[in-house]
């Protein structure tokens, strides 16, 4: 789950991280109001996207009536296909440097690594490698103080922004760590006056670890239909085009994506019901994909932990209670599988043995459908 | 011969009582697997499929000694039953177990490591050894012996390829399921390298999919290190960026782990890569000849 900036700097303050001054506001007024109080400020569109600075979403003003026009120019402004609904002022920071500093899961390590840079800022993925520090960090110890130290003679940076990386890097693993974070982003990390501050904040929380940290709000950045299909327990991601797709196991239901546009066709999504669904479970999927309202319908089933039967049982469930009037193009092996196939026989539906011809069939039915 | 496991291996059930733990058991013994015990805290004394169950993996190792451990164990307490395994000596160990934190893997990882051990998985069907040993949850009929070795990173599309080869009387040495998330214990290097110091293994085959760079990894080792032929199917061609399809690895983000940098690397390394599933055979009796 991705926070929105405003969000990642409130844990930030949390982990006594600096960060700047601000207010959150959803309309004009209010900016004005906190441009009054904050003096010269940044405008900064609240949406789970990067870039936004390169798209315009991040204004600054130097007084309360500037701040007004600028926060409405980027009120309901749409960045990257995500509607801005709210803004955070905060105070404009006497930027001397801007540096990178992250801490992320590098799955071929299989540790966290540190990434730190002395060239932050906008272009930081145009960064060469070797001005880009990475340190892996051993779980079983942490972060200690001499990694950072290495990390700051790496970087060729010593005396008081030493220190200053000292205090502040352990408070970010330590929140890295505590938080289950798969994430901690500062870029720009800000050198001024006053020191190290956290400019901008990109969170990104384990969603398999959320259910120990009931404290963190929870960010909405799925449609009504995944959030739907996440709490069913389904791996369901919505696309373009007209065929709905339902598969067990997310690998074979890409592979069967892959076909579907090999043979010219247009998946509507991605359905994994994952393995060992019931009936219950393949007829609430089914009842998803049939909201979509697609062209046809494309069922794709190997049997290992999921049974044919009790797929082909929760299929003619909803045929009976619901109708399916679409055209359906069904492939059906593994475990139970004659038993699943002699279920659909009765409700009219020959199902297909390779994921071959069930895809090439759905393909010509969407064509001929539309 | 084979990789990792055989007919020799002594294997551990862990969460051996619950709907899926005793279901498998069962597949896996009529597989032929050698299970000698199953744990499952505060259910000891009774069994499971002719398998004593035991209280804890100690108690479980001073009665029979374990190779390899098979976990299904709910996401919350799999770290806490893998760190006992790897504790009590496990040096094989295998997570059926699907959403672990991240940091809890991490944590698993880093113990195996001290341990000496191997891990599969987590979010992995596991491993088989055709005709002679089953840690996993794959159905049993379609691994049969023969002379081809498999690694994925997905389960259901790994079972639809090695039909395909079964169907052509195409058998196979071992299957090895990497597992679906983005920390994992082994990566396609590892299993590449058994593969090739395997006698009876001719040819290998990768499943890959989008996301990371697993694969690109695995190119530069099969052009520097390989002298088997290896053949490739990759999933998510068709995958936009930015959506997570499933697997936690399964993104493209910030334009890298693209099918096409992936199948470009493997092309490089003289690996052929099939467009649909249903190639391989051929492909693979060419190889053969």
């Amino acid at each position: 789950m991705k926070l929105y900036e405003y969000l990642g700097k409130r844990l930030f303050l949390r982990y006594d991280i600096p960060v700047p001054r601000s207010k959150m506001i959803e309309d004009a007024e209010h900016a004005a109001e906190a441009a009054a109080e904050l003096g010269e400020v940044v405008i900064k569109s609240q949406v789970l996207s990067g870039k936004r600075g390169k798209a315009g979403g991040i204004a600054f003003a130097s007084d309360p009536v500037q701040a007004r026009v600028e926060a409405e120019k980027i009120l309901n402004m749409t960045l990257n296909g995500l509607v801005v609904e709210k803004l955070l002022v905060e105070e404009k920071l006497q930027i001397e440097q801007e540096l990178y500093l992250a801490i992320t899961v590098d799955g071929a390590l299989r540790c966290p690594v540190v990434l730190a840079s002395l060239d932050g800022g906008m272009d930081v993925e145009e960064v060469a490698e070797d001005r880009m520090i990475k340190y892996p960090v051993d779980v079983s110890i942490g972060l200690q103080n001499f990694m950072t130290r290495e990390i700051c003679r790496r970087m060729e940076i010593s005396g008081n922004l030493q220190k200053e990386m000292i205090a502040l890097l352990p408070k970010l693993y330590r929140m890295f760590k505590e938080l289950d974070a798969e994430l901690v982003e500062i870029n720009p990390l800000a050198l001024t006056p006053k020191g190290l501050v956290a400019a901008d904040a990109k969170v990104t929380i384990d969603d398999d670890a959320l259910y120990r940290h009931p404290q963190i709000p929870r960010v909405k950045e799925k449609t009504d239909l995944e959030l739907k299909a996440e709490e069913l327990g389904i791996a369901y991601v919505e696309l373009e085009g007209n065929i709905a797709v339902m598969a067990n196991g997310a690998g074979i239901t890409m592979a069967t994506l892959d076909m579907v546009q090999h043979y010219g066709g247009a998946a509507a999504n991605f359905l994994d019901f994952g393995g060992g669904a019931d009936a219950e479970k393949t007829a609430q999927a089914l009842d998803l994909l049939l909201g979509t309202d697609p062209k046809v319908l494309l069922i794709n089933i190997f049997g290992g932990i999921t049974r044919c039967d009790t797929v082909a049982e929760g299929f003619v469930r909803v045929k009976e209670s619901k109708g399916i009037d679409l055209p359906v193009s069904f492939r059906l092996v593994g475990t139970n599988e004659a038993e699943g196939r002699a279920i659909l026989k009765k409700v009219g539906i020959k199902a297909y043995n390779t994921m071959d011809e069930a895809v090439s069939h759905a393909v010509e039915l969407a064509k001929a459908a539309s | 011969m084979s990789i990792f496991i055989n007919r020799q291996t002594r294997v551990l059930v862990q969460g051996i009582t619950g709907r899926q733990g005793s279901f498998h058991t069962a597949q896996m013994l009529e597989y032929g697997t050698n299970i000698v015990a199953g744990v499952s805290p505060g259910k000891g004394g009774h069994s499971i499929e002719g398998v004593p169950v035991l209280n804890t993996v100690y108690e479980a190792m001073d009665r029979e000694t374990a190779d390899a451990s098979i976990l299904f164990i709910p996401a919350p307490f799999a770290k806490d039953a893998a760190l006992e395994a790897l504790s009590g000596g496990i040096k094989l160990l295998v997570l059926i177990t699907e959403h672990i934190p991240l940091h809890d893997a991490m944590s698993i990882m880093e113990y195996a490591r001290k341990m000496n051990a191997v891990v599969i998985g987590p979010n992995t069907f596991g491993l088989v050894s055709s005709g002679a040993c089953k840690i996993g949850i794959m159905p049993n009929r379609y691994f049969v012996p023969g002379p081809i070795g498999v690694v994925s990173r997905s389960g259901t599309l790994c079972y639809e390829i090695v039909g395909h080869l079964t169907e052509n009387d195409i058998g196979t040495t071992t299957v090895v399921g990497l597992g679906g998330d983005r920390v994992v214990g082994l990566n396609f290097i590892d299993v590449l390298k058994k593969f090739e110091e395997d006698s009876e293994t001719r040819a290998v085959v990768l499943v890959g999919e989008i996301g990371g760079s697993a694969e690109e990894e695995a190119a530069s080792f099969i052009s520097s290190s390989m002298s088997k032929p290896v053949v490739a199917y990759l999933a998510g061609r068709s995958a936009p960026p930015g959506k997570r399809m499933g697997h936690a690895g399964a993104i493209i983000e910030r334009g890298r782990g693209t099918f096409e940098s992936k199948a470009a690397a493997l092309n490089a390394a003289g690996v052929t890569v099939a467009g649909l599933p249903d190639e391989l055979p051929e492909m693979l009796k060419k190889i053969l000849g």
